[in-house]
């Protein structure tokens, strides 16, 4: 099967806007609340997020949290090659804040049980919201939903849902495995 | 970048590859950053059992592989030679396998014997870090050490470093000769006759014997301690001239016409080869040496423990 374009960059402008207007709605001016993208790939989503919500609420002080999460992964040794770590930038504690993690895909849901588990050796939070773009439903190994969703993808265990992040070519695409 | 350790122990600097040099620095950058945090703890090696085997003293050392093992959350077992079966007669070999029956992972090992870690990785079924096999090598500090002049000087490839003292009885300056040079490091080596290993140019290490000298090449100086319990014929005439020849002072560092990094592996002979407001200034990284320790150990471990099969 050849590689299809879910969403092309038009989509994830639009979507990325609304989901900011649905993140006003619930956070105000964010004098409370935090937003941490998950490494790699979340922090892309959460830069854009971030520039974006600046320009809506003309709020400048918006913080960004960037946490890489691969020392609390559970499949540590299961995994052909140990996963290399990036930085996690924190340079706040999350004592009673809200905080909206943001990643780009949801699949299994491991990813963010470990981003949680980060998140709690930076202090207690008031409230944990997760934000993805895609959310492949009906894949999940853990009772784990998000809070804003991009857009809801169905697809099978064996394609790959991929997030192209280069600027004014953004776009989503749908690949077979079995192809590669 | 490579992502795994080429090798399955670390028994010295010498069987690494400057890759593996390089991950275990850019891991260790990682590690540093958790252990700055409120909560100084990740849950990477929950599963995994280490055990530390003593049998030589050590406090920095056994104290940052266990606080290294903690922050990882792997199990500790510790154990000292003075108070073990060593003494009732039992070999090397019985003691580790007995160990390791009780589902042990890893195992990190100081032994007065060099090449005791090698021996015991080709005889028993776990993962071996080195932490000091007799005059031989001890890797982790020459990590430790290469780590802390890179954060210093921002890299440690085209720098000079002179090792000072008495290199003949150190396993620290064998692993830093190895280590330097790997990545593309010069070192020398400074001391009286004495102490300088007859062939140690076979290595590409050269000798100076008048300090002064050797501290106007250098960007860093590593200062050895006398190691006393070591040497068991008189090697120089008293500690007090070995002071005056090779002792560091701030005399001798304010006539340079520059600024040099001074490091010290540990345990300071203040007074002896290096003197207290030496230690105590601004030039000295030697208490950063020993925070960086842990994690550059965190690192070691966790790329070691990622090589255990399931």
């Amino acid at each position: 099967m050849e590689p299809r374009v879910i969403l092309n960059n038009q989509h994830l402008e639009l979507i990325i806007n609304r989901l900011c207007y649905q993140l006003v709605e619930n956070h105000d001016d964010f004098s409370n609340t935090v937003l941490i993208g998950l490494q790699p790939r979340g922090v892309f989503l959460a830069e854009r997020i971030v520039e974006k919500l600046k320009t809506i609420t003309g709020v400048e002080s918006i913080q960004l949290g960037k946490l890489d999460i691969t020392f609390y992964r559970d499949d540590f040794r299961r995994r052909d090659l140990p996963a290399t770590a990036s930085e996690t930038e924190m340079d706040f504690l999350i004592e009673d804040r809200k905080v909206v993690l943001i990643d780009d895909v949801l699949y299994t849901g491991r990813t963010i049980r470990s981003g949680l588990d980060a998140l709690m050796d930076f202090g207690r939070p008031q409230k944990v919201e997760l934000l993805v773009l895609v959310d492949r439903r009906f894949s999940r190994h853990l009772p784990i939903q998000p809070d804003y969703i991009g857009r809801t993808v169905d697809a099978i265990v064996s394609e790959h849902v991929e997030v192209d992040w280069s600027k004014d070519k953004g776009k989503v695409i749908l690949k077979s495995l079995d192809s590669e | 970048m490579s992502k795994q350790l080429s090798v399955n122990h670390l028994l010295g600097i010498k069987g690494l590859t400057r890759e593996d040099i390089e991950l275990i620095f850019n891991t260790a950058d990682n590690f540093k950053d958790v252990i700055n945090r409120p909560i100084k703890k990740v849950p990477s090696l929950r599963d995994i059992t280490i055990a530390n085997l003593f049998f030589e003293n050590s406090t920095r050392t056994k104290l940052s592989f266990e606080l290294a093992e903690k922050r990882l959350s792997a199990d500790v077992v510790n154990f000292s030679a003075a108070s073990s079966s060593v003494k009732k007669g039992e070999t090397l070999v019985d003691t580790v396998n007995n160990i390791l029956a009780m589902k042990v992972d890893m195992v990190v090992m100081r032994h007065p014997n060099p090449g005791a870690a090698v021996y015991l990785s080709k005889n028993v079924d776990s993962r071996i870090v080195n932490a000091g096999d007799g005059a031989h090598e001890h890797p982790t500090q020459a990590l430790l050490d290469s780590f802390s002049i890179r954060e210093k000087l921002g890299s440690v490839e085209g720098k000079k470093v002179v090792i000072v003292g008495d290199v003949l009885h150190s396993r620290v300056a064998l692993s830093n000769i190895f280590a330097l040079q790997k990545q593309g490091a010069e070192v020398k080596v400074c001391g009286p006759t004495t102490l300088i290993p007859k062939y140690i140019e076979s290595l590409g290490v050269k000798v100076e014997t008048d300090l002064r000298k050797a501290l106007v090449w250098c960007d860093v100086a590593n200062m050895l301690r006398i190691q006393l319990e070591r040497q068991d014929i008189k090697y120089f005439p008293s500690l007090r001239e070995y002071t005056m020849q090779y002792g560091l002072t701030t005399e001798i560092l304010n006539s340079l016409d520059k600024e040099i990094v001074v490091m010290h592996p540990g345990p300071i002979n203040r007074g002896v080869e290096i003197t207290t407001d030496v230690a105590d200034s601004d030039h000295s990284i030697i208490l950063n040496q020993v925070e960086n320790g842990v994690a550059v150990r965190m690192a070691v471990l966790y790329l070691l423990a990622s090589k255990i099969e399931r």
